[in-house]
């Protein structure tokens, strides 16, 4: 211990307090600050390049996720609008049916009609032409009942029996 | 752009050679060294077959404590000529003395310890490192505990340690001060140097601040912990190197270092700090009163701890290497040489590690200290 206080120098003291507080004082603010700010600058950078990059992932995911279940409703949805479709043809087809069968009824109905408003003016003909042929006859009876008063009732008697044959 | 370019060239190229003049003065530097080492031997030889066992061991023990002082002048190494003077291979450095005034002169006037330098109408002299006023003659009177009792004037000079940690400090100025613009110029990344020392930069902020300061508070002691590890670390490998300097064993500065640590400590404690001090909670009265100086004394045990610990590591690690190396001059002979290399080579690697465990530990502990100081007691 003596030899220690013996030894210890002053001025090595001074120098190296002024020395080594001036070297402190200088590296900090031209090494140590610009480097340590330096490394931090590129930590951060890192990081914050790492954790966009998780970002970039997780909304990747995403995106794939909605996509997916785009898809999906897009299936859904073709799958609602051709059935529906298919719907609509079904009674489409039965509509047309339907129609068509009360067209049908409708145009029969309008036959039979017809046919029977046809006969009926066919009957009519028919009894307009007898009652013509009844005058021919009457005429002809006429002018035989100059001949034979019995001839001439003989005559009717016959057409009159052939009339109600008929 | 093109005028950029050829700027930039320009300054890269300026760079370069100046990084390759620097290579070739080291280069010629050793070379020189060598030259001299040459010489050595060869002065050395008609020497040594005058000198017997005990004179070398007694060489060898009186140099090792020689070399973990401090100097005034930074010697690579001496020898003796062959005219038998002593020839010394270094450079002087600056002497500042506060002695009724302001003296200030090259430590070359002292011709190493040799000469007494006279400044105005004073003179000095060095003794064992130190210098002492002394009359014209340059006598120097010793106590019975072999300690000299004359005048010691404040002594600010540059020494070895103060050149060395001027040298430390710039050098590590450069290395960081570039490692940053680094960053600016290359997009956050490192470059060059950068990608060595990111990693222990990193590691201090993460492993040594923020578990032991907090999240929250660790930043505002970043620079004194990024600070005082690398500079105990490059100061310790210095020390390894063989220039022959050696800062960290001297107390003076372990001092500075652990009263920094300490200032720190205490001037920037929380409430908690002083409250766990002085009223301890969660014990009884009179508990109380037996912690507050106990806790008080551990306040300045801890940073006094740091102080001794550095400095006893770095000064036994240099001198059983010292003594090692001491050795293959003792034993002369291929077994013991042998041996002792060995010994030192590993002894070295282990230093290295004890050069960069020792800085870790002062940071770490220093971290330690300054979380009790702003740890937030929540649970009370």
């Amino acid at each position: 211990m003596d030899k220690l206080i013996q030894d210890f120098s002053i001025g090595l003291f001074f120098w190296q307090l002024i020395l080594f507080v001036g070297l402190v004082l200088l590296l900090k603010k031209f090494a140590w600050k610009p480097i340590l700010g330096a490394v931090n600058e590129r930590e951060e950078g890192i990081k914050t390049a790492l954790a966009s990059a998780e970002d970039a992932k997780k909304e990747m995911q995403n995106l794939n996720a909605s996509n997916e279940q785009l898809l999906k409703d897009a299936r859904a949805e073709r799958d609602a609008l051709m059935k529906d479709a298919r719907d609509i043809k079904d009674k489409m087809i039965a509509d047309a049916k339907e129609e068509t069968k009360e067209i049908t009824a409708k145009l029969i109905e309008n036959a039979q009609a017809s046919i029977v408003q046809e006969k009926q003016a066919a009957l009519a003909e028919l009894k307009k032409q007898v009652a013509e042929l009844s005058i021919g006859i009457a005429e002809t009876v006429i002018k035989k009942e100059l001949a034979s008063k019995d001839d001439q009732l003989k005559l009717v008697e016959e057409i009159l029996k052939e009339v109600t044959l008929k | 752009m093109q005028r950029f370019l050829s700027h930039y060239y320009w300054s890269d190229m300026h760079r370069k050679i100046t990084i390759k003049a620097l290579t070739l003065v080291f280069l010629l530097v050793s070379i020189a060294t060598f030259a001299n080492d040459d010489k050595k031997s060869k002065g050395k030889e008609t020497h040594q077959t005058e000198k017997t066992k005990e004179q070398r061991e007694k060489e060898v023990e009186e140099y090792i404590p020689h070399h973990l002082l401090d100097s005034h002048d930074f010697s690579l190494f001496s020898y003796t000529s062959d005219e038998g003077e002593h020839v010394y291979i270094g450079f002087p450095l600056p002497v500042i003395l506060w002695d009724d005034g302001l003296k200030v002169f090259m430590s070359s006037k002292f011709h190493h310890g040799e000469t007494i330098a006279q400044v105005g109408d004073s003179h000095y002299k060095l003794d064992h490192g130190k210098i002492y006023k002394t009359d014209t003659a340059g006598t120097i009177t010793y106590d019975a505990d072999h300690h000299a009792t004359n005048v010691k004037p404040l002594d600010f000079s540059i020494t070895k340690n103060v050149f060395t940690v001027m040298f430390v400090a710039l050098l590590m100025f450069l290395l960081f001060s570039r490692m940053a613009k680094a960053y600016n110029n290359n997009g956050s990344m490192p470059k060059g140097m950068g990608r060595l020392l990111e990693p222990i930069v990193l590691y201090i902020r993460d492993d040594i601040a923020k578990p032991n300061i907090g999240e929250k508070h660790y930043k505002r002691y970043m620079s004194y912990l990024l600070t005082v590890f690398f500079f105990i670390w490059i100061i310790n490998l210095f020390g390894l190197t063989p220039l022959g300097v050696n800062v960290t064993n001297n107390i003076a500065i372990t001092f500075c270092l652990a009263i920094l640590t300490y200032i720190l400590t205490t001037f920037t404690a929380k409430k908690d700090y002083w409250k766990h001090i002085f009223w301890m909670p969660g014990v009884p009265v009179p508990m109380k009163f037996i912690l507050m100086p106990i806790e008080l004394l551990g306040t300045i045990i801890k940073p006094f701890s740091l102080m001794i610990r550095l400095y006893a590591n770095i000064t036994a690690g240099h001198i059983v290497l010292m003594s090692i190396l001491g050795m293959i001059f003792i034993a002369q002979n291929w077994l013991g040489g042998s041996l002792s290399f060995v010994l030192a080579m590993v002894l070295g690697i282990l230093e290295l590690l004890v050069a960069a465990l020792q800085a870790y530990i002062f940071t770490m502990l220093s971290a330690l200290y300054f979380g009790a100081a702003v740890e937030e007691h929540d649970h009370h």
